[in-house]
């Protein structure tokens, strides 16, 4: 089964190229299309996990472009880290075309939907797969496509294609960054193949400035796509998007590509203390940062999308902190919770069609598995024990223990007590209160079915920790190592988890702290959290408006320095040529006198001259 | 009767050449014009016969060639004015300033 793995990314392809040349004809039938072809890509994929019991490492490479000496490979590369996103790539994917098929259902542009929700898939798995960093780099780019097309799918809306344009140009910034890492990379090792790059650096064929200034590079990349701090400010942007396509991409999987790229190219980061220490420390100022915008956030998508920029601040914490099983375990369970959180704040935005969460003010009560769902959902994300959340982010507390980054722990602690107070503020105000709006349809079984799904495997995807990093270890080497906390840390992290549900509980359910009170005693600091620390406004006022001034400036000088000597130029020749169309009189008489005043002047030389010469 | 040098064909052959350029290339009616082409044909028929009798080899040949001249300049005399009639039934002028065609 293993060796047709290449063929997992094909099928969603056939189901981008058939609906986008032939969707319009097909109608209702393009959903049930994508689905069965995605469910395809899902069997083959546990066909390949099935194999990957017994083969650690699959590569299938085929000769691409060769340039001189060098030649470029294209194939697929299995490995259990590949195998593991796979898996949650096709999975997620598979129940989001489902759930897709109920939310999207009275589109009239259902057909483009999953088109680009197919391409999109083709070009996550892809990007997975990949042997190498070009191939990995072209499908990297091909899933900023995807994500571009879904953030603007509606068309009409101005703002979602402000916020498409936005993600695309931020995205591009981290872009940058990567594709000179790879040129530096290359330059350096010869090759782009990952497994060539690894045992160039265990040869140390590189010089550790270098390699800092690679892994740096790469890790900016990694910011734009994983909405890290400095360029997080797309991904809140991003839920203009209908809202299968924030649980699809802005949750659980494109974003998470950053994520997977500092894991796919890990050994690199080893080799550089430095690169590292700003990687831990970026992913914690984001996981706080984003957590205390989360706060104050009136919208429900928008709460989700800042919840998701810290959750992945945390991943990229513990891969800093050398947690690389902590990081990806807490990539995998994040998936499913996040993309379960998403779904169920779908269904209430289908079933109410509202989604500023106090004017919801409890609605979403009357929605029985969504608010089930959502529960267990934001328990997990807060790291209620026995769910998901708890054991990865326990493995990331334990790594960052070991590391001995005391500083960083205190604050994933006070992320993670802070994660819990917005959540449950979330869940409180949306499903517990009055609750005067009744639903206006019914949520259908085709969204709650993935609802239901993804909750049973963020229930249990944490009970998986130690044989995930066995599981890994075979693959990847000495460094996936899952680490064990003591007592007092499991203790401490259920604590604050339990902490902030509480405080949750009794300032908007008890409603006994009063938080209008609150509002006003910090009303700066609110402001500042409202207005999400003006970044946008800094961005907008700095680098933007220095941008308009260069390319005003620019106009100008195209239009007036530019274009007046191009007037000149062809003015003067205009005029040549008026003056010379002058002489064309078409009068014979003329032109006979013209040519006999010549002859006579020839004569007169050659009378003067005395011949030719 | 051989009192006329060469001189006196030559001269009176420039003079009537003069006269016939100054009139194609100065008078405004056609017919003016081709009749001045016609006076600057003659004074080349002229010189061809003058040399035919007083050149350095004197021979038949410049007065043959001289009639095959005057018979072609009748031929173009005629065609001259049937171009100039089609014009003047087009036109109603036979003004030659006006005739500027070529322009365009």
């Amino acid at each position: 089964m293993i060796s047709f793995a290449w063929l997992i990314p094909l099928f969603p392809l056939i189901s981008f190229m058939v609906l986008i040349l032939s969707g319009k004809k097909l109608k209702n039938a393009s959903g049930y299309l994508a689905i069965l072809l995605t469910g395809i890509s899902f069997l083959l994929t546990i066909g390949v996990l099935l194999d990957l019991r017994t083969i650690t490492e699959f590569e299938v490479i085929w000769p691409w472009l060769t340039v001189g000496e060098i030649e470029f490979q294209a194939g697929a590369l299995i490995n259990p880290l590949n195998g593991l996103m796979l898996f949650v790539v096709s999975f997620v994917s598979l129940l989001i075309h489902i759930y897709s098929l109920g939310y999207m259902g009275e589109d009239d542009r259902k057909s483009s939907y999953f088109a680009y929700l197919s391409l999109f898939t083709f070009a996550m798995l892809g990007l997975v797969m990949s042997p190498n960093l070009l191939q990995f780099y072209m499908f990297w780019e091909l899933v900023g496509l995807g994500s571009f097309l879904l953030i603007g799918f509606y068309l009409y809306k101005e703002s979602a294609k402000k916020a498409a344009r936005k993600a695309f140009i931020m995205t591009r910034i981290g872009d940058a960054g990567l594709l000179i890492g790879l040129i530096l990379l290359f330059w350096q090792t010869k090759t782009l193949s990952f497994l060539e790059i690894f045992q160039a650096i265990e040869q140390q064929k590189l010089a550790p400035g270098m390699i800092t200034l690679i892994a740096i590079l790469l890790f900016i990349g990694a910011v734009g796509k994983s909405g890290q701090f400095p360029l997080h400010t797309w991904l809140p942007d991003a839920m203009e998007g209908p809202t299968p396509v924030s649980a699809l991409i802005h949750a659980a999987t494109m974003v998470a590509a950053g994520v997977y790229l500092v894991a796919a190219t890990y050994p690199l980061f080893l080799a550089s203390e430095w690169a590292l220490i700003i990687v831990s420390v970026i992913g914690a100022f984001t996981a706080i940062f984003a957590a205390t915008i989360g706060l104050v956030q009136d919208d429900l998508k928008r709460v989700l999308a800042y919840s998701t920029v810290s959750q992945l601040g945390y991943m990229m914490l513990a891969l800093g902190a050398g947690g690389y099983v902590a990081g990806v375990f807490h990539l995998t369970t994040h998936a499913f919770f996040k993309a379960l959180l998403f779904l169920a704040a779908g269904s209430v935005i289908f079933a109410l069609k509202n989604q500023h969460i106090k004017q919801i003010a409890g609605s979403g009560k009357h929605l029985a598995v969504t608010k089930w769902t959502f529960l267990i959902g934001t328990l997990a994300i807060s790291g209620f024990p026995l769910l998901s959340g708890s054991f990865s982010k326990e493995a990331i507390f334990a790594a960052l223990l070991e590391d001995g980054q005391y500083g960083l722990l205190a604050v994933a602690l006070f992320t993670a007590f802070l994660t819990s107070v917005y959540m449950f503020r979330l869940y409180f105000l949306v499903f517990h209160g009055k609750g005067e709006d009744k639903p206006e349809r019914t949520v259908p079984l085709c969204m709650n079915g993935p609802m239901v799904i993804l909750a049973v495997f963020a229930v249990i995807a944490g009970f998986f920790g130690s044989q995930l990093a066995d599981w890994l270890a075979g693959g990847q080497g000495s460094f996936a190592v899952l680490h064990h906390s003591p007592t007092w840390l499991i203790f401490l992290a259920t604590l604050v988890s339990l902490g902030g549900i509480v405080l949750a509980y009794y300032i908007y359910l008890r409603k006994q702290i009063n938080q209008e009170e609150w509002k006003e005693t910090f009303s700066s600091t609110y402001t500042i959290l409202y207005n999400k620390y003006f970044i946008d406004e800094f961005y907008e006022n700095t680098i933007l408006y220095s941008t308009r001034a260069i390319s005003y400036l620019i106009f100008y000088i195209e239009k007036y320095v530019v274009e007046t000597a191009m007037a000149f130029v062809s003015g003067t020749i205009k005029a040549i040529g008026t003056r010379g169309s002058r002489l064309q009189t078409g009068q014979v008489q003329t032109y006979g006198t013209v040519a006999l005043l010549g002859l006579a002047a020839i004569v007169l030389f050659f009378v003067v001259k005395g011949g030719y010469m | 009767m051989s009192a006329v040098p060469a001189q006196g064909y030559l001269i009176l052959a420039l003079i009537l050449f003069c006269i016939g350029l100054f009139g194609a290339l100065t008078k405004r009616n056609t017919i003016i014009v081709l009749i001045s082409i016609e006076l600057m044909l003659n004074a080349v028929n002229l010189n061809l016969v003058a040399f035919s009798k007083y050149g350095i080899h004197p021979n038949i040949t410049g007065q043959v060639f001289s009639l095959f001249s005057i018979t072609i300049a009748a031929a173009e005399a005629a065609v001259g004015i049937a171009i100039l009639l089609a014009l003047y039934r087009n036109r109603r002028s036979v003004q030659i300033n006006e005739m500027d065609t070529l322009k365009h």
